[in-house]
């Protein structure tokens, strides 16, 4: 009789103890994941019961008086991180280029922990910087995009010429722009590091197959860093992403909240899903506690598509293999 | 208005000969440091153009690191120095006014390991070389080049039917002729293989030797090899590298391949081509 033998091996106990260790370490921390899902629907359904689809489409925020709602801020959420993706990714594949290409060794260890120290700048730092020194500093700039870039709609200002010398500067403060830059500042380091992280490792064989055909080091990057960096540099950009979208405290020092959708990037006002929270959250009734409840789980579903986009993508690049099987 | 023949600056006379014919190579006493530890020392050798020279020796003799001065790879390498000068048809390579490029385009290299790049076809590793220097052809020109390059290497008649499939997904020995015929593109005068078959099973190490043959007369080829049967079968001059125990590297004997094997004039040669050590 020919049937297949029941395969056994006893691992012994070192190493049953270690997966169960293991195990249990993978297993909490998916449990947290769902258990702060699951709070925050709990939380959230009273008013997502009230509200149903229209909390989807209502840019106001009066909770007590059941008229809430996520657009306005959810917009401004993406429009913030998006701002803060367009400011930092360049940012930051520059100076991970630099850094893993063309930076001398002393300089490179200098960058590498700077690059990192600013990694773990607190974000309520970059909030106050931003709101002390850059929101001046950057004004004439946001005057400027208005003034020549303003024909495009979500670069214009309503309401004010800015061609008028005499208009008001006022305009342009605390506005999505403004918020945008300061969180890209804020995520650039991170999506630095994880470029750098993976361009240094592109195969040494493939730089060397490059440059013996008389490449330049701008063209062994092309046809070998880059190509085996795409899944570093599109993971690093989603997970800045996912950290501009749950941005709080500096977005919150920055803007001046409005409850309208605020396609018009340059000017004042704007929100921000989280910013809301933290600024309503003290003087919450129980309802409208609830809805705050049920603006955080809407973020935490964007954020979480994010990520499992981010991770989806990476995976599938071949950043970390080798051109040998 | 139109520029009459008069208005024409003429392009001053180029001196250097057409690119893809043989060039001689000569080194002329070239040292080599990694830090403070010297692998080479003074080691001048002609390498005659268009003939197969092969080096020959037992590890860490340095002539892999000699292989690589011969066209600017081993700056690469952050600690690396070195001595001496290495002529390409009589112009010095490392001279300041030469371009670094220009001197790896002329004198190409095949590696150990096979290193297409793997993301592109293998159409596209063959055209590799073209992007990166500068030199744009048209796609007639370029599907010429491609089979004309991969003929040369042996490879047409295995991948004309999948010219756009990855060139990672070939198999080794596949590999490494796509990196020849990658290196045939450009044109280069000379080419150094540094153990090309090392990582290659019998079968593709004979199709290589067939291709190194084939190339001798149009371009110069430098072969270091660990193989010595290889170095007898694909040869025509042979440079014996021996670095005696603490001591940097160095030239023992080198000469005419047959005559080496069967008459070598240093005890030492006799003994490593022998396999007494080695």
């Amino acid at each position: 009789m020919d049937s297949s033998r029941a395969l056994y091996a006893d691992p012994g106990l070192p190493d049953r103890i270690f997966r169960g260790v293991a195990r249990g370490g993978g297993g909490l921390v998916l449990a947290v994941m769902l258990l702060v899902g699951g709070f925050l629907l709990y939380r959230a359904w009273p008013a997502i019961d009230r509200a149903r689809w229209s909390f989807l489409t209502t840019e106001a925020w009066e909770p007590d008086a059941g008229n809430f709602g996520i657009a306005a801020v959810m917009v401004g959420t993406i429009l913030i991180a998006l701002v803060a993706i367009v400011v930092a990714v360049p940012l930051a594949l520059c100076g991970a280029l630099y850094i893993s290409e063309y930076a001398r060794p002393g300089i490179r260890a200098t960058l590498i922990s700077v690059v990192d120290l600013m990694a773990a700048v607190p974000s309520v730092v970059y909030g106050l910087w931003g709101l002390f020194f850059f929101e001046g500093a950057i004004l004439p700039t946001a005057r400027w995009i208005a003034t020549y870039l303003g024909w495009f709609p979500p670069l214009g200002v309503v309401g004010v010429d800015p061609t008028d010398p005499l208009s008001t500067e006022t305009v342009y403060t605390s506005s999505t722009f403004i918020a945008g830059i300061v969180v890209g500042f804020m995520v650039a380091p991170i999506i630095c590091s994880v470029m750098r992280e993976v361009f240094s490792q592109a195969p040494a064989g493939e730089r060397e197959g490059a440059y013996a055909l008389g490449a330049t080091r701008w063209g062994m990057i092309r046809t070998v860093v880059l190509p085996f960096g795409k899944g570093g540099m599109i993971g690093g950009t989603m997970l800045g992403l996912g950290r501009a979208l749950g941005e709080t405290i500096a977005v919150y020092l920055i803007i001046s909240p409005v409850f309208v959708i605020q396609w018009h990037v340059i000017q004042s006002g704007t929100s921000s899903v989280s910013s809301l929270i933290a600024l309503r959250y003290g003087e919450a009734s129980p309802f409208g506690m609830s809805a705050l409840m049920a603006a955080g789980l809407a973020l935490f579903v964007v954020t979480l598509i994010v990520n499992f986009a981010a991770s989806s993508i990476a995976a599938r690049s071949r950043s970390g293999a080798a051109s040998d099987a | 208005m139109t520029a009459s023949p008069s208005d024409t600056i003429p392009l001053p006379p180029v001196d250097s000969p057409a690119p893809g014919t043989a060039a001689e190579l000569e080194a002329r006493s070239v040292s080599a440091w990694f830090g403070d530890h010297k692998v080479l020392d003074r080691v001048s050798l002609t390498m005659p153009a268009g003939r197969v020279t092969a080096l020959i020796g037992p590890s860490g003799c340095g002539k892999s690191t000699f292989l690589r001065i011969l066209n600017r790879m081993h700056e690469l390498i952050p600690s690396a120095a070195l001595a001496g000068e290495v002529l390409l048809g009589g112009q010095d390579i490392y001279a300041p006014e030469r371009r670094l490029t220009d001197a790896r385009k002329q004198i190409g290299m095949v590696f150990q390991k096979p290193n297409p790049f793997p993301a592109m076809s293998v159409y596209e590793n063959v055209t590799a070389g073209l992007k990166l220097t500068g030199v744009r052809l048209g796609r007639d020109a370029k599907d010429e080049l491609v089979e004309h390059c991969l003929t040369k290497a042996g490879l047409w008649n295995e991948v004309r039917d999948r010219l756009r499939q990855p060139g990672g997904a070939l198999s080794g020995g596949q590999q490494q002729r796509l990196c020849i015929a990658r290196s045939l593109a450009v044109s280069p005068r000379v080419l150094l293989m540094d153990e090309p078959c090392s990582a290659l099973d019998p079968t593709s190490t004979r199709r290589v030797e067939e291709t190194i043959k084939e190339l001798a007369g149009e371009v110069t080829v430098v072969i270091v090899t660990h193989n010595m049967q290889q170095a007898a079968r694909v040869s025509d001059r042979c440079a014996f590298f021996l670095a005696e125990q603490g001591t940097p590297g160095g030239i023992v004997e080198h000469g005419i391949t047959s005559a080496m094997f069967t008459n070598p004039a240093d005890p030492r040669t006799a003994d490593y081509v022998n396999g007494r050590f080695g």
